[in-house]
């Protein structure tokens, strides 16, 4: 089962946290800054695997991270998950984003949080690996965003309209200001990151 | 009110905050908006709202406010709005508040949706964060889902079913007949949710798992398809078929074949192909390869397979990648304790992980190498683990130190070689140690009596170098307060000697008990081998009279106390003092709090007929506990005294002082004896028979020496003549008789005969001797043999 999935940046600001066993927030936001410091320590060239944390889940738990670019992409699993499965999944799930959002970056996520969620829930719930099929992922939630969309413009009231256009310009306008890009391979392709190649800024 | 703003509009303004100080301040006015709005009744922008809300819990800030208002967006029948609101009742809401009971009914609701993204939603708030209660109430709904509704959902409700077999386990039933239908399906996620669920069912119920082992063929049948079939783009990651459905049906079947031949039997052929056909040189053909070992190892496969499983573990081992090498050493740690020697032949890989940069990977090589030590590599591996104590990192050491004290333990292959392993251990790591290495190692310092010279001269260099690893500055100074002579007379045959004098050795005591470094305990045991080495040496008693004196006034109640009682030792009692500070007896493997007591036990038994000789009534047993004391008081838990010098005070043949307390003053006790000059060791009685009473004394003059002074009274009302002592001892003991002081005992113990028996121990065996006593009684011979075995005083 997976127990938390958390993506914080290089100075460990949280960009995403899920959490699918409760913590009260104080304990949440420890979990995050205890994560931060393990995950920071680990030179670009170690395994993605660490033990050694104590705050989730006791002495069954690892962490399963990945580095990319200024993101730290980290899942906490406990005994019951394959080790090398979940590292695919981050893999699929940063494809899937980058599907998604159009060669995500770290401001996508910041600003389009909710919909990081969404996507997320498409390929993981309840703790438990839901879809790991990208194009499949992809699609559900384009309908479910077209879906939401097509609800938006049939209540036809002007100065919610407007917020509903600024927010779709808005994060294109974004897009042309974002620095960094997650340079992801396209899903087909055989080449799978391996651990110790890690993408291009 | 004016208008909050949109979502993006808050996040700019929050990141573009220079101080925690602002952002705590922007953060708090959006939130009072937020609150404002929520109060509101229904405006267009409720989604923003708790979207906002959502961003700022996630940085931290309290958020509870928002969870009625997740409640009532879940029921509004706006799909943008429903959206946000089982997002938010995901991050806000658990069983354990009180608003998660109102979102019971809008799931229940939602369930039946005609539309399948809000039948989604509510099947994804359940299995996140459904209690037992909405668990029960809504198992019906879900068991629908799992058979009439097309794939989308119903790989949702199979995920679902896990979550609620989970919290509420008689429900597996219900579940069960659903699972096995969905095997046929033929969309993977369907599959994967479908065999996910069934694994869930296996591993909670036994029966469970024996009506699933039928679906064995099944699972091989869906897992060959996916090893052979063509390439197929929807599913393929890197040339693989679906990887995480493989990796999943072959746990499942892990689980199904576990103990059982004829499942396992159905498994063989195809773990043979996977193993074979997966392509190894890509993470996801790892991950499959991986799991198809494991599955191997853990059935009840055939021989070969289970070579080729452990084959394909040492290839992993052996490979560049670190994930790699991790796994393998993760599989391999499951399966050391019943294929040992598969393992073992992999030993030097593991113990280079040893070298490795990477602190996982040392972990898992840590543990698999402690679990690998045998009585045939043990050298070996202890030097590579001492090597690896030297550079560990500091989560480490602890693991480390005790993982190599058990194995010493356990495969030493000779005293000097375990000695000098846990002295290593102590130089390197000593602050990470366990507390009763200490008095471990103290133990089986002195067991092996041979070593104590070796010993002392390493413990005194090591102390030289370094005083500040506590446990081992501890045992160097009880060694150097033990067996300080050994020290100073400076020849040894082990060791190159060191040219040490009494000064030295005082010095360095010193230093220790004025470092700062030095921890109370430690301090404690330096006061005491100063005070032992005493009767050690011979030269500078005046100086340690002074140390002692010195720290009668320390700041340290312990210390304080013990200094005033060694300062006593020299002042009133300097006549015991030789007998106090004697060379301990080797320590039981008891605990030593059992020691003292057997100590005690055995010395106030003997005790008691010295009393009867004199026609003093029998000591009570309550002397024992205050002697146990005593020697707590002395010695805190590690340093057993040597009883005698107590014994020798109580067999003055007063009766004791009962009302001394428990923790009483050493003074008091003493106080209450007469000391007499004669006794230095208790006189016990052998023999006592027909109004004949044999008593015996011992004196200890040497190491090896030892007189023992055996005298004989009459009480009957007649009197003895030709009275004879013959004694015989061990072999390696060698006796020598002296003349006795004569052969006549008149009647009621009018004149006593003495007999002085001079014994030599060099071996230092168990000491026994048969005494053979002869004499004439009113006309009749008699005769009699007696057998000595414990010599108090020794």
């Amino acid at each position: 089962m997976i127990k938390a999935i958390l993506i914080f940046n290089n100075h460990g600001k949280p960009r995403l946290i899920r959490f699918y066993q409760y913590f009260t927030e104080d304990m949440q936001q420890q979990i995050i800054r205890e994560t931060f410091h393990l995950v920071s320590k680990r030179d670009d060239n170690v395994c993605n695997f660490l033990e050694g944390g104590s705050l989730i889940g006791g002495s069954d738990y690892k962490l399963i991270y990945r580095h990319y670019a200024t993101l730290y992409f980290v899942f906490c699993v406990d005994s019951s998950e394959s080790e090398l499965g979940i590292l695919d999944l981050i893999q699929v799930f940063v494809e899937t984003l980058d599907k998604c959002f159009e060669n995500v970056c770290e401001l996508d996520l910041i600003f389009h949080m909710d919909k990081v969620h969404y996507i997320l829930q498409e390929v993981v719930m309840g703790g438990m690996v839901l879809e790991t099929n990208m194009n499949e992922i992809v699609a559900q939630v384009e309908l479910q965003n077209r879906m939401e969309k097509s609800e938006a413009i049939q209540n036809l009231s002007p100065p919610y309209l407007c917020h509903l256009l600024h927010i779709a310009t808005s994060s294109r306008s974004l897009r042309s200001s974002s620095s960094i890009h997650l340079n992801v391979p396209p899903a087909g392709l055989s080449t799978i990151l391996t651990p110790t190649r890690h993408p291009q800024l | 009110m004016s208008p909050s703003i949109p979502l993006q509009e808050m996040i700019r303004a929050i990141r573009s905050a220079r101080t925690q100080c602002e952002e705590r301040g922007v953060i708090q006015r959006e939130c009072a908006a937020i609150r404002a709005q929520f109060r509101q009744a229904d405006n267009g922008a409720r989604s923003h709202n708790l979207a906002k809300l959502l961003y700022v819990h996630m940085l931290g800030y309290p958020a509870h406010f928002g969870q009625m208002e997740c409640v009532r967006m879940i029921a509004s029948p706006r799909y943008s709005e429903k959206r946000v609101g089982y997002l938010g009742a995901m991050m806000l809401l658990d069983e354990k508040q009180d608003a998660s009971l109102l979102i019971t009914n809008s799931i229940k609701n939602d369930l039946s949706h005609s539309n399948q993204y809000v039948q989604s939603l509510a099947l994804c708030t359940l299995a996140c964060m459904g209690s037992a209660e909405m668990c029960r109430d809504l198992a019906p709904e879900i068991d629908r889902l799992l058979r009439a509704s097309n794939s989308y959902i119903k790989k949702k409700a199979a995920l679902c079913a896990v979550h609620i077999v989970r919290k509420v386990h008689e429900l597996g039933e219900l579940f069960a007949p659903a699972a096995r239908s969905l095997l046929t399906e033929k969309n993977h996620g369907v599959l994967h949710g479908a065999v996910v669920l069934i694994t869930e069912l296996c591993e909670r119920n036994p029966e469970a798992l024996e009506r699933f082992r039928k679906t064995v063929p099944d699972l091989v049948q869906i897992m060959k398809g996916l090893v052979i079939s063509g390439y197929s783009p929807e599913h393929d990651v890197a040339g693989i078929s679906d990887p995480f459905l493989q990796v999943r049906i072959l746990r499942l079947l892990r689980i199904l074949g576990r103990h059982n031949e004829t499942a396992s039997d159905a498994m063989n052929d195809l773990l043979a192909q996977v193993a074979t056909n997966t392509d190894s040189t890509k993470t996801v053909g790892n991950a499959v390869l991986y799991e198809t070992v494991l599955t191997v190892l853990d059935i009840k496969s055939e021989s070969g397979l289970r070579v080729l499983a452990v084959n394909i573990l040492g290839r992993f081992l052996l490979n560049n990648d670190r994930n790699i090498r991790y796994i393998a050493m993760m599989s391999l740690q499951k399966i050391v304790g019943t294929d040992h020697n598969a393992v073992q032949r992999h030993r030097g890989t593991i113990v280079d992980c040893l070298k490795d940069h990477d602190a996982s990977v040392k972990r898992r090589a840590l543990e698999l190498s402690l679990a690998l030590v045998s009585a045939s590599n043990i050298r070996s591996m202890m030097k590579e683990l001492l090597l690896f104590l030297s550079s560990c990192p500091p989560e480490l050491r602890a693991q480390t130190a005790s993982g190599i004290f058990n194995a010493a333990e356990r495969y030493a292959p000779s005293q000097r070689w375990h000695i000098d392993t846990i002295l290593h251990v102590l130089t390197t790591a000593g602050g990470d140690v366990r507390d009763e290495t200490v008095p471990n190692l103290i133990q089986l310092i002195t067991n092996t009596s041979e070593l104590h010279c070796y010993t002392v001269h390493k413990l005194y260099r090591a102390l030289l170098t370094d005083i500040s690893q506590q446990p081992l500055v501890q045992v160097a100074c009880w060694c150097i307060g033990e067996y300080g002579d050994l020290l100073l007379k400076g020849e040894c045959q082990e060791t190159e000697p060191a040219q040490v004098t009494e000064d030295d050795v005082l010095d360095s005591l010193e230093t220790v008990l004025q470092s700062h470094m030095s921890a109370p305990a430690t301090r404690g045991f330096a006061l005491t081998a100063t005070m032992k080495l005493s009767t050690r040496i011979t030269d500078n008693v005046d100086r340690i009279r002074s140390i002692v004196s010195i720290y009668g006034s320390c700041i340290d109640v312990e210390l304080q106390q013990r200094a005033v009682e060694y300062n006593a030792l020299f002042k009133k009692y300097d006549h015991m003092r030789a007998a106090v500070l004697e060379r301990m007896p080797v320590i039981e493997k008891n605990s030593l709090g059992q020691t003292n007591g057997d100590f005690a036990g055995e010395a106030i038994k003997a005790i008691q007929p010295a009393i009867v000789k004199q026609g003093e009534p029998p000591l009570l047993l309550q002397p024992a506990n205050q002697v146990c004391d005593l020697l707590d008081l002395l010695g805190g838990s590690e340093e057993p005294l040597q009883p005698s010098s107590v014994q020798s005070g109580t067999a003055s043949g007063l009766p004791i002082n009962n009302s001394s307390t428990a923790g009483g003053d050493l003074l008091d006790l003493l106080g209450g004896f007469e000391p007499t000059p004669a006794a230095q060791a208790p006189a016990v009685t052998v023999y006592e028979k027909d109004g004949v009473n044999l008593t015996l004394l011992c004196e200890k003059h040497s190491d090896t020496g030892l007189t023992v002074t055996l005298t004989a009274s009459n009480s009957n009302d007649s009197d003895i003549s030709s009275f004879t002592l013959q004694a015989a001892v061990p072999k390696s003991v060698q006796l020598h008789m002296k003349a006795p002081s004569g052969d006549f005992l008149p009647a009621r113990g009018a004149a006593k005969v003495t007999q002085m028996v001079v014994l030599n121990n060099p071996n230092k065996v168990n000491l026994k001797m048969r005494v053979r006593i002869s004499y004439t009684s009113q006309g009749s011979a008699c005769q009699d043999t007696v057998q000595i075995d414990s010599f108090p005083g020794l």
